[in-house]
């Protein structure tokens, strides 16, 4: 059996029966092994794209999505995508070309060193040196990208060790000796955490996109219940909690709800699940938390400490930790009564912030657009995001009901994610509205991925919120630069409606409210994809806003 | 640890699979995450399959406590310790190139480098080459001796640890 063809069926072991992907010179064998395969093969206009489809396609699977680009240029263009599912930790394994073995570090025609190149923004890679070496190579790989906390993993195949053959061994049990995650809760600080939330007052959850990757809804929600503990969440863990739940208060952060930016800084016990501290969620490393006690959750031993000490840390995947929590407090307390003062507080925060910030006194706005397009939108409906003022409105105006229904690219912030990742989604559930909530900005770097969803017929919805500037740092420039544009005005180019119809998908310009509440029936019934063209004013600012440097109290709220 | 200026002076030892590209991803964490070492030295172990890395920093605890959990990340990367001073044989091996033209100076240098146990590895007609091996301190201390005399060239190693007694 030729490398390639153990390639192809190796994969198939593990499960894969879609791969994202685009061919060239280094990795022909590999193609031509997929002719007659088990597995289907969605060609992508750009090598990105496929990236972020297969990240899109993972994080509703919760399994590694593949993805196929050849050497050089094609696996450089993979890099961006590869990127954003690390700073996510979402698992792909993404599978290059390389030049023939004895061509490697002559400079040949379309080489890069993609190893050296991945190697920051990869869990591991592998470069297999000889055919018979593959299977087991792809089956480290999976175990590599799907288990502990999840990431992408790169398999670099030169051109001869594809198309060489072996008597092929498929392993069916792997150890990785230097590889050893932790899954069951450590036990030794349980007790801490618990007399810690037995203590606290005015106890609070902060859910991260741990969550979510564990799939930890139901224990955390018995958590919240249990001690009546209000919940926030990270960006990356929206949706990590029914957002219309009555302890709900939404994301922290940059551009977190101002109750729940508001109501963090009051908490004297934070509890943080499967969240890392990052910059965006709280503001300062050194402010955030002052004079709190933090218990920190989290599955990778690496994130304790690194951003922010705390008081108590519980290692291992966050849903048994919070399984187990919860069996020791609930040996403790009582259910608690949901008219504490603490809750009270959280009510009167919601009231007064919904009393304060002012709506942008247009017909068409942002927060309207997406307050319809929840009202139409089955709760069951996937929901992801570009990257900008569009993904923050989300955030803000988009009510995630069903946990585990919205994603976004958070930690790399990638314009052009949305798009490829909604119709990756979409390919892992077919039988779901699937929408990409887009800024012109961002969709304009991928939106040859109209392509992809038209032929291969999967038909998601662009509800692209459309300002024709670069929204966010427009926002930016007005708020630091006195209003001094540089760079970010996109002129009325190009036609959306257009630009949708020249692929053979449906564009629909909107004028109105009712317009929009027609397009979105339209586009959710609608068999190929659907970008619905919404203009708002460019002077729409998102509010709240921390700005860059500061902390959660210094949030400017824009009323 | 010993307590330096900056910090204190670590020695971490690790066992990495001994294949190609390890040292690569070991460095280029060190790079990517700002982690500042001394030295860093890799060599073959009792067992063929794995490279004992020992890496010297000088840093507070925050920042070595952050260095261990990243290395252990590391797929290649199997064992993390830091070892305890107190209770670690740790050496390193330096070749000082010396300018000794005259005779006063050779034999001052000859005899520097007896008092350190030191080998004169090469004497030529201007340049005496001297091994010291010892505490990176004691490497030091024979360094400032001698510096006067002209140091032509210098090569250290970094250091190479082990634990004391029956501790793997």
């Amino acid at each position: 059996m030729t490398g390639a063809k153990a390639l192809i069926h190796a994969l198939e072991k593990e499960g894969t029966d879609l791969v994202f992907g685009l061919p060239g010179g280094a990795n022909l064998p590999i193609y031509d092994a997929l002719v007659g395969a088990n597995l289907r093969h969605v060609l992508v206009r750009h090598e990105q794209s496929a990236a972020h489809m297969a990240d899109g396609y993972a994080r509703i699977k919760r399994k590694a999505g593949v993805c196929f680009a050849t050497s050089g240029p094609g696996a450089t263009n993979l890099i961006t995508g590869i990127a954003t599912a690390y700073a996510d930790s979402s698992p792909i394994v993404a599978v290059t070309g390389q030049v023939p073995l004895a061509m490697i570090g002559k400079d040949a025609f379309q080489e890069t060193d993609i190893i050296g190149v991945a190697n920051p923004c990869t869990k591991y890679s592998f470069q297999p040196r000889a055919p018979g070496e593959i299977p087991e190579i792809v089956k480290k790989a999976f175990y590599i990208a799907e288990s502990g906390r999840p990431g992408p993993v790169l398999v670099d195949i030169p051109k001869d060790v594809q198309q060489a053959t072996a008597d092929m061994k498929f392993p069916d049990l792997i150890k990785v000796r230097g590889y050893n995650p932790v899954l069951d809760a450590d036990l030794s600080d349980m007790s801490r955490a618990v007399e810690l939330l037995i203590k606290a007052e005015r106890p609070i959850i902060m859910a991260g996109g741990g969550v979510i990757l564990s799939g930890a809804f139901s224990e955390l929600q018995a958590l919240a219940e249990l001690l009546m503990i209000p919940v926030v969440t990270t960006f990356k863990g929206k949706g990590a909690f029914p957002e219309n739940h009555p302890l709900a208060m939404g994301p922290i952060g940059m551009h977190g709800h101002a109750e729940a930016n508001k109501i963090i800084l009051e908490a004297d016990c934070i509890v943080a699940v499967g969240a890392r501290f990052s910059d965006r969620s709280v503001g300062r490393f050194d402010e955030f938390g002052k004079g709190m006690s933090i218990i920190h959750m989290d599955i990778d031993p690496a994130e304790i400490g690194k951003n922010k000490s705390v008081d108590v840390a519980i290692v291992g995947d966050v849903k048994s930790s919070l399984r187990t929590l919860v069996k020791l407090l609930s040996k403790k307390v009582v259910k608690r009564s949901s008219d504490s003062p603490w809750l009270k507080r959280r009510k009167e925060l919601i009231q007064y912030y919904s009393e304060t910030l002012k709506d942008y006194p247009r017909d068409i706005t942002a927060k309207k657009s997406l307050k319809k397009l929840r009202e139409l939108l089955p709760a069951n409906g996937l929901v992801t995001t570009e990257v900008g003022q569009c993904q923050m409105w989300a955030s803000l105006h988009f009510d995630v009901i069903s946990p585990g229904t919205f994603f976004s690219s958070t930690g790399l912030g990638t314009m052009g994610f949305g798009f490829p990742a909604s119709i990756g989604a979409k390919a892992a559930k077919p039988s779901v509205p699937v929408v990409d909530i887009a800024g012109d900005g961002s969709f304009n770097m991928t939106e040859n991925s109209l392509a992809v969803s038209v032929l291969e017929k999967f038909p998601v919805i662009v509800f692209l919120m459309n300002n024709y500037m670069l929204g966010m740092v427009a926002q930016w420039q007005r708020t630091f630069y006195n209003r001094r544009y540089s760079g970010v005005e996109q002129h009325s180019c190009p036609d959306y409606v257009k630009v949708a119809e020249a692929y053979g998908a449906q564009g629909i310009r909107v004028g109105s409210m009712q317009e929009l509440d027609k397009a979105i029936k339209a586009a959710i019934k609608s068999d190929v994809a659907t970008v619905i063209d919404i203009p708002i004013d460019p002077d729409e600012d998102v509010y709240p806003f921390v700005a860059p440097g500061t902390g959660l109290k210094d949030m400017i709220t824009g009323a | 640890m010993v307590t330096t200026q900056n910090g204190s002076w670590y020695i971490v030892s690790a066992l990495v699979e001994n294949k190609p590209g390890v040292l690569f991803r070991v460095t280029n964490l060190f790079r990517a995450r700002s982690f500042n070492i001394e030295s860093i030295t890799v060599g073959s172990t009792e067992q063929k399959d794995l490279s004992r890395m020992t890496i010297t920093t000088n840093s507070d605890e925050r920042t070595l406590d952050q260095l261990v959990k990243q290395l252990r990340k590391l797929i290649d990367v199997v064992e993390v310790k830091v070892l305890d001073t107190e209770k670690t044989v740790y050496r390193e091996l330096a070749l000082i190139k010396m300018k000794a033209v005259d005779p006063t100076t050779r034999s001052e240098i000859i005899n520097y480098s007896t008092i350190f146990r030191g080998n004169i590895l090469d004497i030529g007609k201007e340049t005496i080459t001297v091994e010291i091996t010892g505490t990176p301190d004691k490497i030091d201390a024979f360094k400032n001796l001698v510096e006067p005399y002209g140091i032509t060239q210098l090569s250290r190693t970094g250091v190479s640890a082990l634990p004391r007694g029956v501790e793997v």
